[in-house]
């Protein structure tokens, strides 16, 4: 089947954005909602302790989540700037702008739900472990790569600037990634959940948590849109006022 | 509520936190969303009438 | 280029900037590391790679901001973009200068500062050997810094919070070879690593330094 690659790009128009994230938004900032709280609530009341790590097997259900979703969002605002580069998509540039925060909040829940489990497993709550370690450095980009949206005014320079930064920020964290292994060992056991995870985690904790990975995917995504339309609006209001200080000048 | 045993702290502070990072990360964005609505309008509304 | 090349060194010489600044810097970093964890010659030894090599980084760090700004400031960075030679030569050799006006200095003094940390003796060759290949790595991904925040007000601070994060992998494999070298380990890996991080970077970021200053300027 071709694809109309050109209807595609017309939903990245902003008037036509606005438009339909106004009908979707609400639909899936509810399903996000209803599928968040019943991965938990499954995760946090129904399922037995691990025999080994009692209760504070509970805390993967957020997480895991919120880990992954820390490194996608990374990810995502990679291919975001990536459109802005080559096809000078506004929404595609405010897209990244709103992920942003988005990202870091998930990084520090993985990072502190990390620490709070590491207390009683390992003993202490911070270790310079590799995983750890890339965390905190992933936390340190997504710092930067906000404190440079905000400190400049025009909103295509930031642009621009952004996605220069985030494009060569993601070579370094994959570099920081690599030297942080080589670096130390560590403890923290592997990936627990990959697409063979049947074999890593019994079922009885895989579906729960899938089920919350869901909600937090939904999460981002409804907070995502509302904070790209907000942005859309504040451009335009940005627009606004320099045509009102321009006629008034 | 289940019985969380001896590590029931370390489990709803894990809990805890998560929750308060994401409520202020939903409240910051439609706190800002209202904002920057109600500014536009009053923007758009000065263009059309001023 | 060689021109321009003279005309940045000359400059960072003569308005006192980075030459001696970041030297002065990295010696009284040294010099307080001591005040801070005790004067035990045992720990100073086993810390003294890392202090060396995050003390080179700050130092860097210091003098970064001055490779555009004051071109920026004075409009010279405009003409610099019309010039015959390419944009991407012109961060290239200013990032240059940079590292022969402040990276160098601080190779031919890491030495000296390694005695008052009790350097192990082993250790000198590798030091020197790292910071040669390691700090054009610095002065390089710092232009990007320093391109992403030339226009700017009060653009340092932001400038070190977009830097630091991006020294980490030059950082770790440096002072693992120093650390390594001291043991009497093999350095092979870290090494091979790290020089590849340079040329990397010498090779591909001043295409981004560039593209940022035409951002800036536009």
């Amino acid at each position: 089947m071709a694809i109309n690659w050109n209807a595609f790009w017309e939903w990245a128009n902003p008037r036509k954005f606005m438009w339909w994230t106004d009908r979707a938004l609400p639909v899936i900032a509810i399903l996000a909602a209803v599928i968040f709280v019943i991965g938990l609530v499954w995760g946090f009341f129904l399922t037995p302790d691990d025999y080994r790590q009692g209760a504070t097997v509970k805390i993967f259900y957020i997480h895991v989540p919120s880990a992954m979703m820390a490194i996608n969002i990374w990810a995502m605002m990679l291919v975001a700037s990536l459109i802005w580069i080559v096809r000078r998509h506004h929404v595609s540039a405010l897209a990244a702008k709103s992920a942003a925060a988005i990202g870091m909040t998930m990084t520090l829940i993985a990072l502190i739900t990390g620490a709070v489990w590491g207390k009683p497993m390992w003993g202490t709550y911070w270790e310079w472990d590799p995983r750890l370690t890339s965390f905190l450095i992933l936390l340190l980009f997504y710092i930067g790569y906000m404190a440079l949206w905000e400190a400049i005014e025009d909103p295509d320079t930031a642009a621009d600037l952004t996605s220069a930064l985030c494009l060569v920020g993601s070579v370094f964290a994959l570099l920081s990634r690599y030297a942080v292994l080589f670096w130390n060992q560590g403890l923290h056991q592997g990936a627990s959940l990959s697409l063979d995870a049947e074999e890593n985690v019994a079922d009885v904790y895989w579906y729960p948590a899938l089920v919350a990975i869901a909600g937090f995917v939904l999460l981002f995504v409804a907070l995502v849109l509302l904070r790209t339309r907000t942005e859309i609006r504040a451009r335009r209001l940005h627009a606004l006022e320099m045509r009102e200080r321009v006629k008034n000048a | 509520m289940p019985d969380l045993g001896k590590y029931a702290g370390d489990v709803l502070m894990a809990y805890g936190v998560t929750f308060l990072l994401l409520a202020g990360l939903i409240w910051r964005s439609l706190a800002r969303s209202a904002k920057v609505k109600r500014q536009l309008k009053a923007a758009e509304e000065r263009k059309s009438h001023g | 280029m060689i021109r321009l090349l003279w005309r940045d060194i000359t400059l960072a010489f003569r308005s006192g900037g980075g030459f001696g600044l970041g030297l002065g810097f990295f010696l009284i970093l040294v010099t307080l590391v001591p005040f801070g964890v005790g004067p035990e010659g045992d720990m100073l030894s086993a810390i003294a790679p890392g202090i060396l090599w995050v003390g080179a980084l700050l130092a860097c760090l210091l003098s970064l901001d001055r490779i555009f700004a004051l071109d920026f400031e004075d409009g010279s960075l405009d003409l610099l973009t019309t010039a015959p030679i390419p944009l991407e030569g012109v961060v290239a050799v200013k990032a240059l200068a940079h590292w022969i006006t402040t990276g160098l200095p601080l190779v031919i003094a890491a030495p000296a500062l390694g005695f008052l940390l009790h350097l192990e003796s082993t250790a000198y060759r590798w030091m020197i050997v790292t910071l040669l290949i390691g700090t054009p790595a610095l002065s390089f991904i710092g232009s990007f810094g320093a391109a992403l925040t030339v226009g700017l007000k009060r653009g340092g601070l932001l400038m070190s919070l977009l830097v630091l994060p991006l020294y980490i992998p030059t950082l770790i494999f440096g002072a693992e070879v120093v650390r390594r070298g001291a043991g009497g380990f093999l350095v092979g890996t870290p090494l091979a690593m790290q020089a590849g991080i340079t040329l990397g970077a010498v090779a591909l970021l001043p295409f981004a330094s560039a593209a940022a200053i035409r951002v800036a300027l536009r």
